[in-house]
């Protein structure tokens, strides 16, 4: 299993709160909006990936499971 | 804008038609084709006297969905689905479906669908009737945008004149979207028929998953029923007559700009553009790019174009796309960096304003794009645009924000030699000609 994160585009309001837990993986654009790889997320980093997407304040960064 | 007149429809029900036109076969000069008319010229729309969820209902409407496979028919509102597939996966789904027919054109430059409500209603409404057959709908949608008040209420009538005379079996309920851009999207107009604000979703959940009441939803481009009408009626073999074995059938196509005869058309798949080009009066001017597939198209320059056939795989391969079959001719005179600096700005304007990188990004490169074509860059302008593109595309929910990069970038590519012109020494002549892709509230030119 790998895993992927993925923005709703609607509910992210540009907080940044990922960027900032995140910031070896999720860097934002010039207007505060995460640009997330299409990659997976290492593993090294998963236990933040988690971290990130639970302290967004508006519920916007989703994790994918995908089967390889 | 003028609507092309067709040979008027003279065959009996039995006699097959002629190779084209099929869509536009029917109408009469300026008028709504009325539902007498409508069934001397086609025959009655072929559904059977059961169209219930039993067993013999079901076998027969799966029947219809193989015709609709094998015909080869695809959407005809810009994504080229095959429909046969669509109903497939619509008619599996949980529990009772719903369709939904997609006429709220919001294409500026497209004319078609307009076309095809306000002259041939019933055939659209017959492919309505069959697509709810085939996938064990209850409720039938019929979505136009509510700016045309007349036109709504005529489609009421021919509903009403249906029931009347107990066609539908699901009646056809007229739903007035809101005229922007993005509400002509599909998860736009089933988030409207929901009850919603009429703005694009995320997805998944997909429409033919979970659309309208969260129900499998068969949502449709108008054409694409109309011409499920004609299949239903006449069958795959006649239907795969016209066209190519890879993109089978007629389809309808807008032009306009500077052609002899602007207007809707009806043209065989795989027809090369020069040739529906010429159909519309051809070049009055000489011609150096075609906007090919709308306000999300693409710019090919015109020798690029002109042997081009007009089919989803041929545009793919150079790099275009068809869109809702929209072909817009910019003479020599204009300046193409101008003209899509003003589609840019109109499309950032339509940002239902849901997503960051759409609400921002686009009038930046609206921005960007306006400064090359009336300031001219410092040598930079070009690279600076490149630079805005991957913080726009596929950042939003739905394709607006991809469909205006898209744009942008054929335009530098068509364009790059005006482009580098621009950049080094300042606009070209072309700005002052007057603009020539149509923004909805400005004055129409056409």
């Amino acid at each position: 299993m790998s895993q992927h994160l993925r923005v709703n585009p609607i509910m992210c309001t540009g907080h940044g709160m990922c960027a900032e837990l995140l910031p070896e993986f999720i860097r934002l654009d010039p207007w505060g909006y995460p640009i997330i790889p299409a990659e997976p997320v290492p593993d090294e980093l998963r236990g933040l990936a988690r971290r990130a997407a639970a302290a967004c304040p508006t519920l916007a960064l989703l994790i994918d499971q995908r089967r390889d | 804008m003028t609507v092309v007149a067709t040979t008027t429809w003279r065959g009996a029900p039995d006699r097959r038609i002629r190779r084209l036109p099929r869509l536009l076969a029917g109408l009469t000069d300026g008028r709504t084709t009325g539902l007498n008319v409508h069934e001397r010229s086609y025959g009655p729309v072929p559904l059977p006297a059961d169209t219930g969820r039993g067993r013999a209902a079901r076998a027969k409407a799966s029947r219809l969905i193989d015709v609709v496979e094998r015909s080869g028919l695809t959407g005809r509102g810009g994504a080229g689905f095959p429909t046969g597939r669509k109903l497939r996966s619509v008619a599996a789904g949980p529990g009772p479906a719903v369709v939904v027919a997609n006429g709220a054109e919001g294409e500026p430059a497209s004319r078609k669908d307009r076309l095809l409500l306000s002259r041939a209603p019933h055939l659209v409404m017959d492919g309505i009737s069959l697509a709810a057959f085939a996938v064990g709908a209850t409720q039938a949608y019929l979505a136009v945008h509510d700016d045309d008040p007349r036109l709504m209420a005529s489609l009421e009538a021919a509903a009403q004149s249906r029931t009347v005379a107990g066609i539908d079996q699901v009646p056809i309920q007229i739903v007035g979207i809101e005229g922007r851009y993005v509400a002509s999207e599909q998860t736009a107009i089933v988030q409207h028929i929901n009850g919603g604000p009429g703005l694009p979703t995320f997805t998944p959940p997909r429409t033919h998953e979970r659309g309208v009441a969260n129900r499998p939803t068969a949502l449709n481009n108008v054409e694409t029923l109309a011409h499920l009408a004609l299949i239903a009626r006449y069958g795959d073999n006649w239907f795969r007559e016209v066209g190519l074995p890879s993109a089978p059938g007629s389809t309808l196509v807008t032009v306009s700009g500077a052609v002899g005869r602007p207007g809707v058309y009806e043209i065989e798949l795989g027809t090369p553009i020069g040739e529906v080009l010429m159909l519309a009066g051809g070049p009055v001017e000489r011609p150096q790019a075609v906007l090919v597939g709308g306000y999300f198209g693409t710019w090919l320059e015109a020798e690029t174009a002109w042997p081009v056939p007009m089919s989803h795989a041929a545009l793919r391969s150079v790099g275009g796309a068809m869109g809702a079959g929209i072909l817009i001719v910019l003479p020599e005179s204009s300046c193409g960096l101008a003209e899509t600096a003003r589609v840019i700005r109109y499309l950032a304007d339509e940002t239902a304003g849901q997503c960051g990188p759409c609400m921002f990004g686009l009038p930046a490169l609206a921005d960007a794009l306006a400064d090359l074509a009336y300031h001219g860059g410092r040598g930079d302008a070009a690279a600076r645009i490149a630079g805005l593109i991957p913080l726009i595309e596929g950042r939003g929910a739905c394709r607006h924000p991809d469909g205006a990069t898209q744009l942008a970038v054929s335009a530098l590519s068509a364009f790059r030699h005006d482009a580098r012109w621009h950049d080094e020494h300042g606009p070209c002549f072309g700005i002052r000609h007057e603009p020539l892709l149509p923004i909805p509230g400005d004055v129409e030119y056409w």
